[in-house]
């Protein structure tokens, strides 16, 4: 029993990664069709943003004593850098490929590259004076009335906003270099997030020890993902984008603005790429390729689940979670040590994380093989079908 | 006309050059007869640039402090070293491709390059089949000996072998059970293998290992398999690469493996450099073994630390790999003069006997172009450094691990014609 409840949560910890990560790429990849390779860049640039608040709450003085919900402030910071981000990618790249998957998949792959060479080459605190000017840029036409925006006027107003937001992205730059030393020089070194000291440790319950980061991990995906359906399926804009996902012209007809909502579905998806990588950080350390160890992994959860389908791309994520740990940690060999000699000689051979890793490979193939639409194959007609 | 103008500015150039030259020539600082380039090959991006950068800088460093010194001297003539640093961009076969730049185009009669063992199995052929000279300052799982290399890292009997006898017989987890955790490449596997054969001899149990792919960070399968195969504390042996300590640690932490608990891990792979960057309050308490750690309280020591601080900033730190490197160069420069040529043959045959007073203590060359070293056990303290608890005689390395069931018997001689890479003793 309690080996059970053992490997239960630990496969329930190992798929809430999984799941976190490749819940924004569900709505991107699933809802869109858009195939982005920058993902575990959107991912690594949450996990960043980890690092700088944290280092923002050690430095500044009248953050300090808030320093142990520093992580909580993270997450919402995370999610508004990825998704400004995202939302540049929608905006500059991705927009003009809509209908050739080939071509996205290659420019947004380039764009990873870039990101990750940005990020070792470009001192942090400038990094983040640049996400700064980019979101006061983008989002301040929103905020003033469209008459203003309009004709040869608009274009200076649209000019004058760019110029502010450029201004107060130096100015952080500059504040933030000589606040924090170790943003003012660029490395490509990795950093690492520290957990405050009420999420290190464990809990002690029914004689399994439960790591308290991975509970947090847990409680932000199972936050996340009930989000992500009330909005779907309780508010206007997550019909609309439904609607667009399944009859893009017919929505257009109907009067719903496809392109705010292009906008809005990237940006989302991209914003959750950014909390995952709160949750990354947590885990490891945080570098230039920390996202790129995990978009195989993405890619994976979100093609088993069925595309297009959020409960797919749940189950998926958990079944493959506790895949990893009955094979990689042996559990059979524990329930069962007087198996037969050479079943036993084969499952030990699999139980090693990294063999365990092509086991679920192999499986997963197989499966796909069968159902090649995933779990939870997408019911109906497509229009683009 | 364009063309004669290009002369003209190239005439120029080249005229100021003279110039520059001569009065740098007249400066009492810099009073050389001639000079010589050597290379430096190592990782400036990717993924091993954290780690390698800094052996590019302990090798200029020491190479700077050569030239303040008077530079190489050879045949009454003395000469300015310069570098080219070549970046290896965390890639082997690029390595191999910078190795003959180096070699083929500028020339060097020397290369001090590398840090994985895949880079130098990717490099060794290129210097074997050019009979060039390549200078490596990594601890490795030996099971090599070229004629080409000239290794000044650990090997396994330099390094996992006393740790190994320390955890099992004085450790507060002496008699413990042992369990292997590395990354899944070549180094931790022999490296296993080797302490897998120890354990054995020395009485003990291992009761299990695990691999980690490269890149991957989700240790909850290996802790589940430790507590398990380990419920009341152990001995785990550590051969995680660089970030994946990260991710080790800070998980095995929360889940209770600590050392208040029973657990002590032993690593190979930790060094100050890394306390510095996973968090010495992740590592207190757990271990390390290497041949110099940056405690060491001698005058040597303390100056090695000191003027690499002064050089790169007070808040760097030296360890291990730096010191090897920082140790290879000037035994380079001794075996150059002392061969009174920079000719690669005559290099190598005076190199071999060659000793240097290193930071760790006096190091020796021996035949089979690895260094005899002393071996230091260190326990992690909360400053991030070791406090350090065993040191052994200098111990003699071993190319070929004696406890390797494949090596067992074999050593490497190359003084001697008729032994060489691999003979039985």
């Amino acid at each position: 029993m309690q080996l059970l409840l053992e490997s239960l949560f630990n496969g329930v910890a190992i798929g809430s990664v999984l799941l976190v990560a490749a819940l924004g790429l569900a709505i991107v990849f699933g809802l869109m069709g858009v195939i982005n390779l920058a993902h575990g860049e959107l991912m690594m640039l949450g996990a960043y943003s980890t690092y700088i608040t944290q280092l923002i709450f050690k430095q500044v003085s009248f953050l300090k004593p808030f320093y142990d919900s520093y992580v909580i402030v993270a997450i919402g910071i995370a999610f508004l850098v990825s998704g400004t981000v995202g939302i540049l990618l929608e905006r500059t790249v991705i927009r003009r490929l809509y209908g050739s998957p080939l071509e996205t998949l290659l420019a947004t792959w380039g764009v990873s590259l870039i990101l990750q060479q940005f990020v070792r080459s470009v001192p942090l605190a400038y990094a983040s004076g640049l996400v700064i000017t980019l979101f006061f840029g983008l989002f301040s036409p929103l905020f003033i009335s469209d008459d203003l925006l309009s004709g040869a006027k608009g274009k200076i107003i649209r000019a004058t906003t760019w110029g502010f937001s450029a201004l107060l992205g130096v100015a952080t730059g500059g504040i933030l270099s000589s606040l924090v030393s170790k943003l003012s020089r660029a490395s490509a070194r990795n950093v690492d997030v520290t957990a405050p000291s009420w999420m290190r440790g464990g809990i002690d319950f029914l004689g399994i020890t439960f790591p308290k980061t991975r509970l947090l991990i847990i409680l932000i995906t199972l936050i996340s993902v009930l989000v992500v359906i009330f909005f779907l399926d309780k508010t206007a804009w997550g019909i609309r984008i439904r609607a667009v996902t399944q009859n893009r012209p017919m929505s257009d007809c109907l009067g719903i603005s496809t392109e705010t909502v292009d906008i809005i579905t990237f940006g989302i998806g991209s914003g959750l790429a950014g909390v995952a990588g709160v949750a990354v950080s947590l885990l490891g350390s945080v570098g230039p390729n920390v996202g790129g160890n995990y978009i195989v992994g993405c890619f994976m959860v979100v093609v088993l689940g069925g595309v297009g389908n959020l409960l797919g791309t749940i189950l998926a994520s958990f079944s493959i979670g506790i895949m990893t740990d009955l094979i990689g940690a042996g559990r059979l060999l524990t329930i069962w040590p007087e198996m037969p000699s050479p079943l036993y000689s084969t499952i030990d051979f699999f139980a090693t994380t990294s063999m365990a890793r092509v086991m679920i490979f192999a499986l997963i193939v197989i499966f796909l093989q069968f159902r090649p639409t995933g779990m939870f194959p997408q019911k109906g007609r497509m229009v683009e079908s | 006309m364009k063309l004669s103008k290009r002369i003209f500015a190239g005439l120029a150039t080249a005229s100021l050059a003279v110039t520059v030259t001569a009065c740098g020539g007249s400066d009492s600082s810099g009073n050389f007869d001639d000079t010589v380039t050597v290379g430096i090959l190592h990782s400036l991006s990717g993924t091993m640039a954290i780690s390698e950068s800094t052996l590019v800088d302990t090798e200029k460093m020491a190479i700077e402090e050569i030239n303040a010194a008077g530079g190489v001297t050879v045949d009454g003539k003395s000469y300015k070293i310069e570098y080219i640093v070549e970046d290896g961009a965390s890639d082997w076969p690029t390595f191999a491709e910078k190795s003959k730049k180096l070699i083929d185009q500028d020339g060097v009669p020397v290369v001090f390059g590398g840090w994985t063992s895949a880079s130098r199995k990717a490099m060794l052929p290129v210097y074997e089949s050019k009979d060039a000279f390549l200078y490596y300052p990594i601890q490795y799982e030996a099971q090599e000996c070229s004629n080409n290399i000239f290794y000044t890292g650990a090997t396994p009997n330099q390094q996992s072998e006393p740790a190994t006898d320390f955890m099992y017989k004085r450790s507060p987890a002496a008699g413990g059970d042992f369990f292997l955790v590395g990354s899944d490449y070549v180094f931790p596997r022999t490296s296993n293998t080797i302490t897998k054969a120890q354990v054995k001899q020395l009485g003990g149990k291992v009761v299990g290992e695990d691999y980690l792919p490269l890149g991957n960070t989700e240790v909850a399968p290996i802790i589940s398999k430790i507590k398990v195969a380990l419920p009341d504390g152990g001995i785990i042996i550590n051969t995680l690469n660089g970030d994946q300590n990260v991710a080790f640690f800070k998980q095995i932490q929360d889940a209770g493996i600590t050392p208040s608990n029973g657990y002590y891990v032993m690593n190979y792979s930790i060094a100050e450099e890394e306390i510095s960057t996973i968090g010495p309050e992740f590592l207190e308490g757990h271990y390390g073994a290497w041949n110099y750690m940056m405690s060491i309280d001698t005058p040597a020591s303390k100056k090695f630390a000191k003027s690499f601080k002064k050089r790169w900033g007070s808040d760097r730190v030296v360890a291990d790999p730096q010191e090897s490197a920082y140790n290879m160069v000037y035994l380079w420069k001794q075996a150059v003069e002392d061969a009174g040529t920079f000719d690669d043959n005559a290099v190598r045959e005076a190199l071999v006997g060659q000793t240097f007073d290193a930071p760790q203590g006096p190091v020796e060359v021996m035949a089979n172009h690895h260094l005899s070293q002393t071996v230091r056990i260190g326990e992690i303290n909360a400053e991030g450094g070791f406090t350090i608890l065993e040191e052994t005689g200098v111990v003699e390395p071993q190319a070929w691990n004696q406890k390797h069931p494949s090596s067992k018997g074999y050593a490497c001689d190359w003084t001697d014609p008729k032994k060489g890479e691999k003979y039985r003793m």
